[in-house]
């Protein structure tokens, strides 16, 4: 509204849209409640003021005013809670056919990286109409990806990753801010987010990245690194087949299942003895140090994109067994 | 006002039954431990109110043009830790609580008064290395500790800063010890759990959660100190930790804390409220309930502060559910306060504008709490002015003014003097006026994106941020007035009789300032709490 | 309790008490608070090895499987003893029995003294097979860095564990000399039995961390 007087932050994407509905329902009806109290209290305080009472007129309570002035309050909180929750659980699960960028944060930028090679610092380009999901990680201290114009928040962690989606509706460019405190120059780690018109992106897009898509960028690392001498992809390798793996259930020594997540395959790299595939020994030697936040992002876009064409099933990753058939055996 | 009287040197009371450093460094009594407590924490208020300052005067400007961003991380860490630990914590319990609860029940003394004047020790211990952190260059780990920040990223006293909070945690548990012990055993012949007044109610529901949190807030430093000394990995992940650990671990605490700060001040308003609208609170059951209620449920909520930390969708939903449940017995407290109000005869005196001033505030902060609450909006508004503008509402618009109240109202029993009232009602005046113009900005700032914690900030914000700190330089005049006509009053203020304001409660049937022994004979209880049906219909001193 | 005997307990009445009744029912509520908040204390603690053990529980089993068993039988078998031995003391001075009294507190000191003795040892023997947590940390074993953990975890909790036996050893040695000064008799001995009470939280503590940290042996799942 008022370029030095913001009252209201700009909407942006389909979550502001959404949120904004709850917020003027709260205002709405937080301000009568508000509003009333106000006025009973200014107007008991007037009304019965000791110049013109005589007599106070003791009251001891009404079960029924206490009951009322519980529950309809209840209720309605109960309306907030619903409403509130469902807003946040759809933020939180990102549509599949998002496109997905990663991001880096450290003390005190944000590291952005597009799937086919572009890299930014504090700033991101995404296309209008879109879904984009973010996935974020801290080199060192805990961050927080905060875009006002999405009303969107998710801190950023060390050592995991977590996410964030979102559906931009209208070009521009939008603050983006830390939101965890995270040391001297917290509030210098502010950046853009600019949502473009679809063929501004694509001449954006094609402007840069020269180095190359970040899988095959994770590719050649994965050779570098010797990770294919015993990932291979048939069943004769001392580790596990990555071939389709990504997504899917994996069944561990210790005989609990997990999913092979971001955080799944980062674990791996840095401190394999954690969780060891069912049916392998724990060799694999720890690639804390050697590889630094980008480059694992790298190795897990990589992994991602080792789709294999065949499977409907997931693969099973036990060695010098053809039979491939079965989801792994839940104990 | 009257010339100094002589009156109050001629019958012994608790203030003039024994001279000398000794004699008060080395009391029992709960009354002049009380009065060390409210000496040391206007202290701490100062140096805390000053950091606030100090932030308001940078935040004039969108650049960081003040102090350097270092020095501004510091000056907020600290106002929290002063503030929360070393002010609003002990405020209305250690002062107005360790002076009234024993008199209240019509006991000569807390249960154990040697290890009430030990709390006050570890308070002044704790202050002391709190202080000399800030004299040595400070902490600026936020008041929230969080690591791997705290831990393994910041070259500041911070292992200093969690040893000084430990030793106040400790002043704090004892106290609440204390006052359950006290209230469970020394009540008079007479004085049944449904005949005590709210605000010994509200005392016992803030003992539990001091009780029953404080031990994990200490563990919870111990593990920062010990994971900073000794480069253990309990939260740091790259040594295996986990960091949201440690944030469960610390709102375990920090949450049910908040309550620490707010049930005392609603107690404080509940015995305000009947006083100047002469008449016996609506619904004293749902009200006494309403503390515990608080208590209880204040503990099942902590996640809240987490939303955005990276916990699971579940449990989130479980925090957000509770969280709007702990808000309706505070709702209940509202309404009844409101109610009391209703065909009674209403004073304006200074604790009344106070009380009334709590209600409006309180609910403000309150209503936006349920904002908070609900994990949508809590995404957009956490981490931003929104949450200070909340807390402030509640802690300065809400327990400051409480306490204020409470000072105003039982001043005359503590001093034995009368406060000047107009300069009262002014003060009182000049508070809300700039309590609003200092907070009510932060919440449109929040809303629109101005995040917490930020030295500079980007250009748009200027203006709402101006009219804050213009509202905080009138706040702090506010808060200035009552130092100054207090200390007056101490020689030059009227010669209060033993109740100046025909109130209800045992601690307005002895002297002003009452005897070291409270009572000449411990009083039989036979009547209700707030028995204003018996008591005169005008207040005796009318404000 | 006759007339006579409580007058000569009564110069032991503080004087914001109505009678000595309600003094013991205070000093005796006021310990068992005062436990409340030391299991709130080492409850966050608990959290902590129960969140991590949740995660990490293969390299749990690994530094379990590191701990001396036998010492941390032998000291759960001492700390038993001292709790029964406390609990004599208590009875004895009921019965007004001064010497049995003193002679249990003694025994109870010795026991706690022992336990210190083998803990410390244990600690030593930690130290120097590197399974001290920080820079000193060497493991050879799966998963070091989670196993480092269940060391902290272990660190912290025996040691604070330590720090308050350590406490109760002055405690029950501060009842000994005052029992010797002729302080307690069968009508006043309120502060022996809430140093009992202490002792045996203490004790109940250590029978939560014996089984938690020295019996994680068996795979539930191979």
């Amino acid at each position: 509204m008022f370029p030095n007087f913001p009252i209201w932050p700009v909407r942006a994407a389909t979550s502001a849209s959404n949120l904004d509905a709850l917020f003027i329902f709260l205002l709405l009806v937080t301000g009568t409640v508000t509003i009333m109290i106000f006025i009973l209290v200014t107007l008991f305080a007037l009304r019965y003021r000791h110049t013109i009472v005589e007599k106070p007129t003791p009251i001891l309570g009404s079960l029924a005013l206490e009951t009322t002035w519980s529950l309809v309050p209840f209720g309605i909180f109960l309306i907030f809670f619903v409403w509130g929750a469902v807003l946040y659980f759809q933020e939180r699960t990102a549509p599949p056919d998002s496109m997905e960028i990663y991001v880096v944060a450290k003390q005190w930028m944000w590291k952005l990286q597009h799937a086919d090679g572009q890299r930014e610092i504090n700033e991101l380009h995404v296309p209008v109409d879109r879904n984009v999901k973010l996935i974020m990680t801290s080199q060192d201290v805990i961050h927080s990806f905060f875009v006002p114009a999405f009303r969107l928040k998710q801190d950023v962690l060390p050592g995991r990753y977590t996410t964030l989606w979102f559906h931009a509706i209208r070009p521009g460019t939008y603050h983006l801010f830390c939101a965890e405190y995270c040391g001297t120059q917290h509030s210098g780690m502010i950046g853009s987010i600019v949502v473009m018109n679809p063929a501004a992106y694509e001449a954006w897009l094609s402007g840069g990245g020269g180095e190359g898509s970040l899988a095959s960028t994770g590719q050649k690392l994965f050779q570098q690194l010797g990770c294919g001498s015993c990932h291979r992809s048939d069943t004769q390798g001392r580790g596990p087949n990555l071939v389709g793996v990504f997504g899917k259930p994996v069944l561990l020594e210790d005989g609990r299942t997990v999913v092979a997540d971001e955080n799944y395959v980062r674990e791996s790299i840095l401190n394999p003895g954690a969780k060891i595939v069912a049916g392998f020994k724990n060799i694999m030697p720890s690639f804390q140090g050697v590889v630094n936040e980008e480059q694992l992002l790298s190795l897990i876009a990589y992994v991602k994109s080792l789709q294999g064409s065949q499977q409907a099933e997931p693969v099973s990753n036990r060695p010098a067994v053809p039979n491939t058939s079965a989801q792994p055996r839940v104990k | 006002m009257a010339t100094a009287s002589a009156i109050t040197a001629e019958r012994e009371h608790y203030l003039n039954a024994d001279y000398g450093f000794r004699s008060w460094l080395l009391t029992t009594d709960h009354k002049r431990i009380a009065l060390l407590y409210l000496i040391s924490i206007t202290f701490f208020f100062f140096i805390g109110g000053f950091f606030a300052l100090l932030i308001r005067l940078e935040l004039l400007t969108p650049q960081g043009d003040l102090v350097q961003a270092d020095t501004y991380n510091k000056l907020f860490s600290m106002h929290g830790q002063v503030m929360i630990f070393f002010f609003l914590i002990p405020a209305v319990p250690a002062v107005l609580g360790n002076f009234l609860v024993p008199m209240m029940i019509g006991a000569k003394d807390l249960a154990f008064p040697r290890i009430n004047l030990l709390s006050w020790y570890l308070f002044i211990i704790g202050g002391g290395l709190m202080l000399y952190t800030i004299l040595t260059g400070g902490v600026d780990t936020g008041w929230t500790f969080y690591v791997p920040l705290s831990t393994a990223y910041l070259g500041t006293h911070v292992v200093l800063a969690a040893v000084s909070i430990f030793i106040a945690g400790f002043s704090s548990i004892l106290t609440g010890l204390n006052f359950i012990v006290t209230i469970h055993r020394m009540r008079a012949p007479g004085m049944t759990w449904g005949r005590m007044p709210l605000f010994l109610w509200s005392n016992y529901a803030t003992s539990i959660i001091q009780v029953l949190g404080t031990p994990v807030l200490a563990i919870s430093l111990s593990l920062v100190g010990l994971e900073r000394m000794f480069h253990l990995g309990v939260f740091n992940p790259q040594l295996g930790g986990d960091p949201l650990l440690f944030q469960h671990l610390f709102w375990f605490y920090s949450h049910p804390a908040v309550y620490i700060m707010i049930l005392p001040g609603m107690g404080v308003v509940s015995e305000i409220i009947p006083c100047f609208s002469r008449k016996r609170v609506f619904g004293y059951e749902f009200v006494a309930l309403a503390s515990i209620g608080i208590a209880v449920l204040g503990f099942l909520v902590w996640a809240h502060h987490m939303f955005v930390a990276g916990i699971s969708l579940y449990s989130a939903m479980v925090f957000s559910f509770f969280s709007y449940l702990v808000a309706v017995p505070s709702a209940i407290k509202v309404f009844n306060w409101t109610a009391t109000m209703y065909k009674g005869k209403i004073y304006y005196s200074t604790p009344m504008l106070y009380a009334m001033g709590f209600i409006g505030l309180f609910t403000m902060g309150g209503m936006t709490g349920l904002f908070l609450a609900s994990l949508g909006v809590d995404v957009h508004v956490t981490d931003t002015y929104f949450i200070v503008a909340h807390f402030h509402y509640i802690m300065v618009g809400g327990m400051v003014m409480a306490y204020l109240a409470g000072m105003h109202f039982w001043w005359p029993k503590i001093s034995g003097r009368m406060y000047p009232e107009a300069w009262g009602k002014l003060a009182a005046l000049t508070i809300f006026i700039g309590f609003n113009l200092t907070f009510f900005p932060q919440f449109v700032l929040g809303w629109t994106g101005m995040p917490r914690r930020y030295h500079a900030y980007t250009p748009e914000f200027q203006v709402l941020n101006v009219l804050s700190t213009a509202g905080s330089t009138v706040l702090a005049v506010g808060y200035l007035l009552p130092m100054v006509y207090f200390l007056w009053s101490l020689r030059y203020g009227k010669e209060a009789g033993d109740n100046p304001w025909g109130a209800a409660g045992l601690e307005w049937k002895t002297a002003s300032p009452p005897p070291t022994y409270n009572f000449e004979e411990t009083p039989v209880v036979t009547w209700e709490a707030y028995n204003y049906d018996d008591l005169p219909k005008e207040v005796p001193v009318v404000g | 309790m006759s007339d006579s005997s409580e007058a000569l307990a009564t110069h032991e009445l503080r004087h914001h008490f109505e009678n000595m009744e309600q003094q013991r029912g205070a000093s005796s509520m006021g310990m068992w608070v005062f436990l409340v908040t030391e299991i709130m204390f080492f409850g966050g603690m608990f959290m902590a090895y129960l969140a991590y053990r949740y995660e990490y529980f293969v390299a749990w089993q690994e530094g379990s499987q590191h701990m001396n068993f036998w010492i941390g039988t032998v000291n759960t078998a001492v700390l038993i003893c001292s709790s029964l031995t406390m609990v004599l003391a208590v009875l004895a001075i009921q019965q007004g029995r001064r010497r049995l009294t003193s002679v249990m507190l003694a025994v109870t000191i010795c026991f706690a003294m022992a336990f210190m003795v083998l803990k410390g040892m244990e600690y030593h023997e930690h130290w120097l097979a590197h399974e001290f947590p920080g820079s000193a940390f060497h493991f050879a074993g799966i998963d070091p860095r989670h196993v480092e953990m269940f060391f902290v975890l272990y660190f912290v909790m025996t040691g604070f564990h330590a720090l308050h036996v350590l406490i109760g050893i002055g405690l029950v040695s501060t009842m000994l000399y005052m029992n010797e000064r002729g302080h307690f008799s069968a009508d006043y001995h309120n502060p022996i039995e809430n140093t009992g009470l202490y002792w045996h939280f203490v004790d109940l503590i250590w029978i939560y961390l014996y089984p938690l940290l020295y019996l994680i042996g068996h795979h539930h799942v191979s």
